[in-house]
């Protein structure tokens, strides 16, 4: 699938000093994850690697001159699409991240987040549900 | 009145008499010719006429953008008010050096260690010969700028899987790709196989032309030996006296240099934005902002305010703002006039008497992800051992580039050099890491080319741009489409107030994005003013 972020992401690149190539090439050809996506798999490698760097190790959250919201014990987490479509299709100023994630990573992530910092969701997010939100 | 008959014709007056007599697109030449117009549309210093009738203007942000719109304003007689949530101007206009705090969102805190002289810029590093803007400030304020080296032909390129991990020279690969591309283009035109693309004529000067530019030796061949040492360099250099011969270097065979897309590494600096000669402040870029303080009166910037709300009605705006420290008790400034330059990603979240276009234009906007890292060594060996004097390396690891430092060259005991600077999956994950362990990814990475940060790495200092707590990323994210849906809705007045930034310009992620952005929307706000 086009990534429309990554598009984003390298024509950025493109202004700040990475050539397109450049910007592929440092990169890198991980496994998995395709041209300018993430290579983490499982929700837990994800939050980790992507997610925490905002939301925080502890999913608290952070305030600054903005705030980024918390994702422990967080209501609208209760409705698994809400989560999914912000991941996907960005809102503010979280990105649109869903270029660089397969509907794998999404549902995992997504799973990840709602059964932990004090979230308890039984209900399962999958691949089909993430593919359906995507634009 | 009567003294401007006599006044000698300025550039502004000659511009305007050639526009009027021979239409924009001569007037444009000739302010090219004169070194006026660029891509920025800067047509030179700023002059805002007429009787501003002692309008009042608050101005969100002392970035450069927030400077800008300040320094010109208050010139142009208005009474000007800037609030700046930082305990120092600036914005992304910056530069870290020892002593300094980086405190990032989570509460990770960095204490910079580098010794008296050095320092790194984790926000923007270099200035295009173009953005003339920007040049013109720094002419105007005094900030002195020396050369940024974009290439080095003896720096590094580097692909973790290509050569056995091993890192070529850039000369090594130019030459070579440069080499073996004019072998096979001279072969084909000498086959006359481009017969259709090429006429007679033109292939035998393409001959001429590849094999010189392509280092080919008589039978168009790219080939080891003297001319092509010339090029890529030798195995041993030459010497003098009796002491030893030059040795010619083998070049890469084509192939392995194709397939270790090394010469992705080779493309950065032909760009327009990367072209020789690019330009740093000479002491750090946040000279830069250090300039138009020094420009302003003392009392202009009040800091540590974070506005909480922005209201305006037919009369003015109102700003709330509380103590970006400590909170408690809200605070309102009010004038006649708001020039906002905060980031869109904490605009969104500020409460704001606007109109749709405007809130819509803002809740569009996500920042990219940027990371950066200084690290000081002991001693300054990628010269003193590897003779890499400034510039920049390239690899495929996470890092992404290691940019030599373009000024003290062998002056120095110790140095400071950017040792990350990435943007996309990386810089997320990098982002995500405490500061330890970053500095542990940026010392692997490094040393994977050059074995001696295991041993003179000292200190470093990085700075994930999504946990710094006053841009909350590193600047604006535009898609061509969201550009045509929202960019002009984000650059309108909209009753009182005006965006400005790097957001606000199509220039992202430029300081002259945000100046000329700045400059742009003061003119505008100054039409309203003077035409009331």
């Amino acid at each position: 699938m086009k990534s429309a972020f990554v598009v984003r992401v390298l024509g950025s690149a493109l202004l700040l000093g990475l050539s397109v190539s450049s910007g592929a090439y440092a990169q890198g050809a991980g496994a998995g994850g395709g041209r300018g996506g993430f290579t983490e798999q499982g929700g837990e490698a994800i939050f980790k690697n992507v997610c925490q760097g905002c939301h925080m190790p502890d999913a608290r959250g952070a305030v600054g001159a903005g705030m980024y919201p918390a994702l422990a014990k967080n209501p609208k987490l209760e409705v698994a699409g809400y989560p999914v479509s912000v991941i996907v299709n960005g809102q503010k100023a979280m990105p649109a991240l869903g270029g660089m994630f397969s509907d794998q990573q999404v549902a995992d992530v997504t799973n990840y987040i709602r059964t932990h910092f004090g979230n308890n969701y039984k209900d399962k997010v999958t691949p089909a549900d993430v593919k359906a939100t995507r634009p | 009145m009567t003294e401007q008959n006599f006044a000698p014709m300025n550039r502004r007056s000659l511009f305007r008499m050639i526009g009027m007599a021979a239409g924009s697109a001569v007037m444009y030449q000739a302010m090219t010719d004169l070194g006026y117009a660029g891509e920025s549309g800067y047509t030179g210093p700023t002059k805002l006429s007429g009787d501003v009738k002692g309008a009042s203007v608050v101005v969100l942000g002392a970035g450069l953008a927030g400077l800008t719109a300040a320094l010109e304003l208050h010139n142009a007689g208005y009474k000007v008010q800037v609030l700046e949530y930082q305990h120092k101007a600036g914005g992304r206009n910056i530069s870290i050096r020892g002593g300094d705090t980086v405190n990032e969102l989570g509460g990770f805190k960095q204490q910079c260690q580098f010794d008296s002289g050095f320092y790194v810029n984790p926000g923007p590093m270099r200035i295009p010969y173009h953005h003339i803007a920007l040049l013109d400030y720094c002419k105007r304020l005094n900030v002195p700028l020396e050369p940024f080296s974009i290439i080095n032909y003896n720096a590094m390129i580097h692909n973790s899987k290509a050569f056995g991990g091993k890192a070529k020279r850039y000369r090594e690969v130019e030459s070579d790709f440069r080499g073996h591309t004019s072998e096979l283009l001279a072969k084909v035109t000498a086959q006359g196989k481009l017969d259709q693309s090429v006429t007679k004529e033109d292939a035998e000067v393409l001959l001429q032309a590849l094999r010189a530019y392509g280092a080919l030796d008589r039978n168009y061949e790219y080939k080891k030996g003297a001319l092509v040492s010339n090029h890529r360099g030798y195995d041993v250099d030459p010497g003098g006296g009796l002491s030893w011969q030059p040795t010619d270097s083998e070049p890469m065979a084509m192939s392995e240099l194709l397939q270790s897309r090394l010469w992705t590494g080779l493309l950065t600096g032909h760009e327009y934005e990367y072209q020789m000669t690019m330009f740093q402040p000479v002491g750090g870029m946040d000279m830069i902002s250090a300039g138009f303080v020094r420009a302003l009166p003392q009392d202009m910037v009040k800091y540590n305010c974070k506005v909480t709300e922005v209201k305006q009605d037919a009369n003015g705006v109102t700003v709330s703002y509380i103590d970006a420290q400590k909170g408690g008790a809200v605070q309102t400034a009010t004038a006649n006039w708001c020039v906002n330059t905060i980031p869109a990603t904490i605009l969104s979240q500020v409460p704001m008497q606007i109109g749709a276009p405007l809130k819509n234009a803002i809740n569009s906007l996500a920042y990219s992800a940027g990371f950066k890292a200084g690290v000081q060594m002991k001693r300054r060996w990628w010269e003193d051992d590897e003779r890499i004097y400034g510039g920049i390396t390239y690899t495929d690891q996470p890092v992404a580039l290691i940019s030599y430092p373009s000024t003290q060259f062998m002056q120095t005991q110790k140095g400071v050099v950017l040792g990350a600077y990435t943007f996309g999956p990386h810089a997320f994950e990098l982002t995500s890491m405490s500061p330890e362990e970053r500095m542990k990814v940026v010392v692997d990475c490094g040393a994977a080319i050059h074995p001696q940060y295991r041993t003179e790495f000292e200190n470093g200092v990085s700075v994930g741009w999504h946990r710094i707590p006053w841009t909350l990323g590193c600047f604006a994210q535009w898609s061509e489409a969201n550009r045509a849906k929202n960019y002009d809705a984000l650059c309108a007045i909209d009753g009182r107030m005006v965006l400005a930034g790097e957001h606000a310009s199509h220039l992202g992620a430029w300081q002259e994005g945000a100046i000329v952005s700045a400059l742009d929307a003061i003119k505008r706000l100054h039409q309203r003013v003077v035409a009331a």
